[in-house]
């Protein structure tokens, strides 16, 4: 039985496998200096930047690799191969660029390739950190069963609060009517709705309670217990699609991106052979 | 109207109806006598859609009368289809009243049947097959012929919002009252004190619904009599005698299920005689089926052979008997065909009554048990040299020697453990444990062996009393050897054997508790159990012990009372060894004595390490990685990890909710997942997701109709194609992880569809039964199981429990990392 995550998948084997070609990479940059000087049409320079071309579409592959599931292997081996390797990729494309930056396709087609990486990197920050804040919040419950319990605590409210005075019903009627969860990107983002109408209702319901006649103060904290349970399965709602949206953000950068850096590449390749 | 046959056939059953096609076959006058408006009524009592069972599968059919297993409406249709195509000669409501000898007649020996209405018939020969179902009981109070009152369920969906009482509390009773549940109130009334006479599926079933509220029940109650009402929303007032009074039940509907009337005052009145005064005695039968009377013959339930197929095979062969043709027994040629390779020269006769001279095991068996259990067994013949089955096997079949010698080999080394002989039998142990083969066992002559599945064995041991005790016998002292006592000699293990107790354990319950005095030396050979001490104000659980292994071995060493509690995990067979007895072994054979100690220091020190860590976690942080460590343990096995051989583990903390896990396994396993990665217990961020665990004795297996569920040789439990979709296993895997869907292969995507998001075009699927399905661990996928390889993050894991539980062997410390805790 092994237990280990993408980053230490087999004893490091991929970070380990990235190092070396770094350094071998950086060895290469520095022990031959080119006649020509360290640029991308050097023969060094076309030697990694062929070398990086090949590991660009390798890593793309990932993203189909790991949508079929009839072949053989882990994908886990193939995320960690992804990360590591993507990550020397950088250094390779920089040593391959010899520094030359402009205003141009070749520095385009780089500087897709580092937001790629850097989106991948956001991406392994929320994988180490969301899974374990999503269980806490959630425990076994399901995000489907919370919102269960949300549309019964409403039912049960109403027809609670149909017994109270105007006021409260108002209050909880608007809490009912007016609370979204995770309506829009950004509320899902951001994870809570601003002015919650179900904190309010809590809060207003906590002052409204102090007028009522004593027969009416059994079912008032009957239906008080119902908002407050409310409200924080509401929260919990509202965490779980944040952790959820948070989780897969980063791929609709990730993803476009990379289609934009390979249509790049291409162009960077094609203009590189036409004006030879 | 002619008034004389050559045969008459009494009763249109399955029987019946086959004597009659096989007459019509052989151009014989015939009658055939219904007592109902219908043949089949037995058959055509049996609820909608009920599934017909033709056991047992070996036996062959032979009658023109088709029968497989199949749905209740298929199996009447095909039977319509023969009384059509036959032109069967069959009279409808004929109920006999009398079969006399008609000595007046002009054929002084035949047979005179008077029928309810007054009619006679004569004939040669009488065959009954009325079967045991004819006579339903009836409720003998008044009110019992009401039209509210009936005596079968035809079918449950007919009856909607009404309140029914069930009357009876056998398997029929609670099948209907089940079959009511949901769209209306249901009552089953029971006059014993529990339904301990029911299926197990049933009864679990019976209190389920109850629990959920969609039926109740009245124990010990016996109807009184039911009232017509002539107003009110009820037609009926049931009047019952219940232990605290008379109580009123007014209901729309009673459907009394009290069995059937005993046929032996009408087979007396007939002339047939019984061997004994009891009242189910079968009557005396010739092997041609012919009664004491001569010309009356007795066929199907009527005559011991309850099974549908026997029934019809009998009603084949009791014709030809009449008709003075020689047939040997259905069983015969498949019997032969297994034969084919060892003994071929000899009759069958002859083989097997050299079998059962060589094994006496099989002497315990009469000629039918034999016959079954051969035709359901293998006959290996293997040569000297040839493994019949490895150490950490997961076969579960049993062996019998009939000729030749073979060894076991236990541990590692070349040196046989054990021999076996002609006339001896192996692999008892598997077929209790239900865990991996302990030993090697190779044959070092030639051979001849019957290898019998496991299931048989349990049903012949569950039947043949003695049968049972000649094998635990024989186990006992096989674990003793195995677990304590390689060296000992021949006496000292059969004075072992002879005095060692069987008990029996429920799960969490104790074989002893911390403190204790010693009793003696506890084997395991079935189940699983847990170790555990009080540390620190906490029981902590210390080790997990399999079958196959002994606790209580401390005490007995040091003569201190007991260091931990031992409770069982699961449910649990041990044999235990009393003190003294274990005393006097250790005392005479200095090799137990040391491979105890060894056992003994290795155990003390695990302790004291887990001892140490408890109290300096204790003084420091409160609720810490060990303890978390042995609380896991604990929840993993009220999860029922303890009874699993591989169990899918998800940690929370890696996992990020991607489903590729699911979307693996239904793309790979016909559309459905057999996992469900969102439900199921966690503890400190590891769930136990809805997926199976491949028990050591798995639940679903007990009770398959068509024998669909297997375990293949590495542990995998799964189901093959012959699933019929009844749904017992579903109902019986405590765990939940079987479902009923409909297989339909996945095409699988191109690459141009997956860029461009293109779902394939599904094969339209020729089947749409569903069917049930269940992880089988991906084994016939070459690379293991893809829902662990899919998994991107190393969320996924699939772990045996001995790894993930048996601490006694492995370092604390590498168990904790390697459940991933140093950061929890």
């Amino acid at each position: 039985m092994q237990q280990s995550n993408m980053f230490d998948y087999k004893n490091y084997r991929y970070f380990k496998i990235a190092v070396v070609v770094i350094l071998i990479a950086l060895a290469a940059f520095l022990f031959f200096e080119p006649a020509v000087g360290h640029y991308g049409g050097s023969w060094l320079g076309y030697t990694l930047g062929t070398i990086s071309a090949c590991m660009v579409l390798w890593m793309t592959w990932y993203g189909i690799r790991k949508r079929r599931y009839r072949g053989t292997g882990a994908t886990q081996g193939w995320l960690s191969a992804h990360i590591y390797l993507g990550t020397a990729l950088t250094f390779i494309v920089t040593l391959h660029s010899g520094f030359n930056f402009g205003l141009d396709v070749h520095t385009l087609a780089y500087t897709l390739l580092l937001i790629v990486v850097a989106s991948g990197f956001f991406g392994n920050y929320t994988y180490m950190i969301y899974p374990r804040k999503m269980t806490e919040n959630m425990g076994e419950d399901s995000l489907d069963g919370l919102l269960l319990r949300i549309a019964e605590a409403d039912k049960l409210a109403r027809k609670i609060a149909l017994l109270m005075p105007d006021e409260i019903n108002n209050t909880v009627l608007r809490a009912c009517r007016e609370t979204s969860i995770g309506l829009s990107l950004i509320d899902q983002l951001s994870g809570f709705q601003p002015n919650c109408p179900s904190a309010k209702a809590v809060q207003e319901l906590t002052a409204l309670g102090k007028d009522l006649a004593v027969d009416q103060r059994k079912l008032y904290r009957e239906l008080y217990s119902i908002m407050v349970r409310r409200e924080s399965l509401v929260r919990r709602a509202r965490q779980d699609l944040m952790y959820r949206a948070r989780l897969g953000i980063w791929l609709y950068l990730h993803v476009p991106f990379t289609v934009g850096l390979l249509v790049a590449m291409l162009a960077h390749i094609v203009a590189v052979f036409v004006y030879w | 109207m002619r008034n004389h046959f050559d045969v008459i056939i009494i009763g249109a059953g399955p029987s019946g109806l086959s004597a009659a096609a096989r007459a019509a076959e052989q151009k014989l006058s015939y009658l055939l006598l219904e007592a109902t408006e219908a043949a089949a009524n037995t058959i055509r009592n049996y609820q909608r859609r009920k599934l017909v069972m033709a056991e047992p599968r070996g036996l062959p059919l032979r009658s023109p009368l088709p029968f497989a297993a199949s749905l209740r409406e298929s199996v009447l249709n095909s039977w319509e289809n023969v009384i059509a195509d036959y032109q069967i000669n069959i009279r409808y409501n004929s109920k006999v009243v009398a079969i006399t000898r008609d000595v007046a007649g002009k054929k002084p020996e035949a047979l005179k049947v008077e029928l309810g209405d007054g009619s006679l018939f004569t004939a040669d020969h009488v065959i009954l097959a009325i079967g045991v179902q004819g006579n339903l009981r009836k409720l003998e109070i008044p009110g019992g012929d009401l039209p509210q009152v009936q005596y079968q369920l035809d079918d449950p969906e007919a009856y909607q919002n009404e309140t029914i009482v069930v009357i009876g509390g056998g398997d029929t009773g609670v099948e209907n009252a089940l079959a009511l549940t949901g769209r209306n109130q249901v009552i089953v009334l029971n006059r014993a004190e529990d339904f301990s006479n029911c299926k197990e599926s049933n009864l679990t079933q019976l209190t389920e619904a109850r629990q959920r509220g969609a039926l109740d029940w009245l124990l010990e109650t016996r109807p009184q009599s039911i009232e017509a009402n002539t107003k009110g929303e009820f037609p009926v007032t049931l009047f019952a005698e219940t232990p605290k009074g008379i109580e009123r039940i007014p209901c729309h509907r009673i459907i009394a299920r009290l069995g059937a009337l005993p046929s032996r005052p009408l087979l007396e009145s007939f002339g047939v005689a019984f061997p004994t005064a009891d009242l189910a005695a079968l009557p005396v039968l010739t092997p041609r089926y012919e009664s004491n009377v001569p010309g009356l013959y007795i066929i199907g339930a009527l005559a011991g052979y309850p099974l549908i197929k026997q029934g019809i095979n009998q009603g084949y062969e009791v014709i030809e008997h009449i008709i003075g043709n020689p047939v040997e027994a259905a069983d015969t040629a498949l019997l032969r065909e297994k034969f084919a390779s060892f003994c071929s020269d000899r009759g069958i006769e002859d083989v097997l009554d050299k079998i059962q001279r060589s094994v006496p095991l099989l002497r315990l068996l009469n000629s039918l048990q034999l016959r079954e259990l051969i035709l359901e067994s293998n006959i290996l013949l293997p040569a000297p040299g040839d493994i019949i089955f490895e150490r950490n096997d997961y076969s579960t079949s049993f062996f019998f020697v009939i000729e030749g010698e073979l060894e076991m080999f236990i541990d590692e080394d070349d040196i046989a453990d054990d021999s076996f002989k002609s006339g001896e039998f192996f692999g008892e142990m598997g077929l209790l444990s239900g865990r991996r083969r302990i030993a090697t066992v190779r044959a070092t002559t030639s051979c001849a062996l019957i290898e019998t599945p496991r299931r048989v064995i349990l049903k012949l041991i569950n039947s043949v009393q003695a049968m049972r005790r000649t094998l635990d016998e024989v186990a006992i002292k096989r674990i003793v050897h195995a677990c304590i006592g390689l060296s000992l000699s021949e006496d000292d293990l059969n004075d072992l054997a002879t005095h060692a107790v069987i008990k029996q354990y429920a799960a969490g319950e104790e074989l002893f508790h911390e403190g204790d005095e010693a009793d003696g030396l506890y084997l395991i050979r079935r189940g699983s159990v847990t170790v555990s001490r009080m540390m620190t104000g906490r029981e902590v659980v210390l080790f997990y012990v399999a079958a196959g292994n002994y606790v209580g071995e401390m005490s007995l060493i040091s003569g201190e009372p007991r260091y931990a509690t031992v409770r069982a995990a699961i449910a649990t067979e041990a044999i235990l060894i009393d003190v003294g007895r274990m005393q006097g072994i250790i005392a005479r054979n200095p090799e137990v004595r040391s491979s105890l100690d060894a056992r003994y220091l290795q155990h003390l020190q695990e302790q004291e390490k887990r001892q140490q860590l408890e109290t300096s976690s204790d003084s420091s942080s409160g609720f810490s990685n060990q303890s978390a460590q042995s609380s896991l343990i604990s929840f993993l096995i009220q999860q029922g990890v303890g009874e699993a051989t591989d169990v899918l583990l998800i940690d929370e903390s890696l996992c990020v909710r991607c489903n590729h896990c699911e979307q693996a396994c239904a793309d790979t396993h016909g559309g459905a997942t057999r996992l469900d990665r969102d439900t199921g217990p966690i503890y400190a961020n590891i769930r136990v997701p809805t997926s199976c665990r491949h028990c050591e004795h798995p639940h679903c297996m007990k009770d398959c109709p068509p024998d669909a569920i297997h375990r293949a040789p590495h542990g995998e439990v799964y189901i093959d194609d012959s699933c019929i979709g009844c749904g017992n296993c579903q109902q019986n895997c405590p765990y939940d992880v079987i479902q009923m869907a409909v297989i339909q292969d996945q095409p699988e995507q191109s690459l141009w569809q997956m860029l461009l998001g293109i779902q394939p075009k599904q094969v339209a699927s020729t089947n749409n039964t569903k069917v049930a399905v269940k992880c089988d661990m991906c084994k016939d996928i070459a690379d293991g199981p893809v829902c662990v390889r899919a998994c991107p993050v190393g969320a996924a894991l699939r772990v045996n429990p001995e790894q993930l539980l048996g601490y006694a062997s492995n370092n604390v410390a590498d168990e904790h990392h390697i459940l991933g805790f140093d950061d929890a």
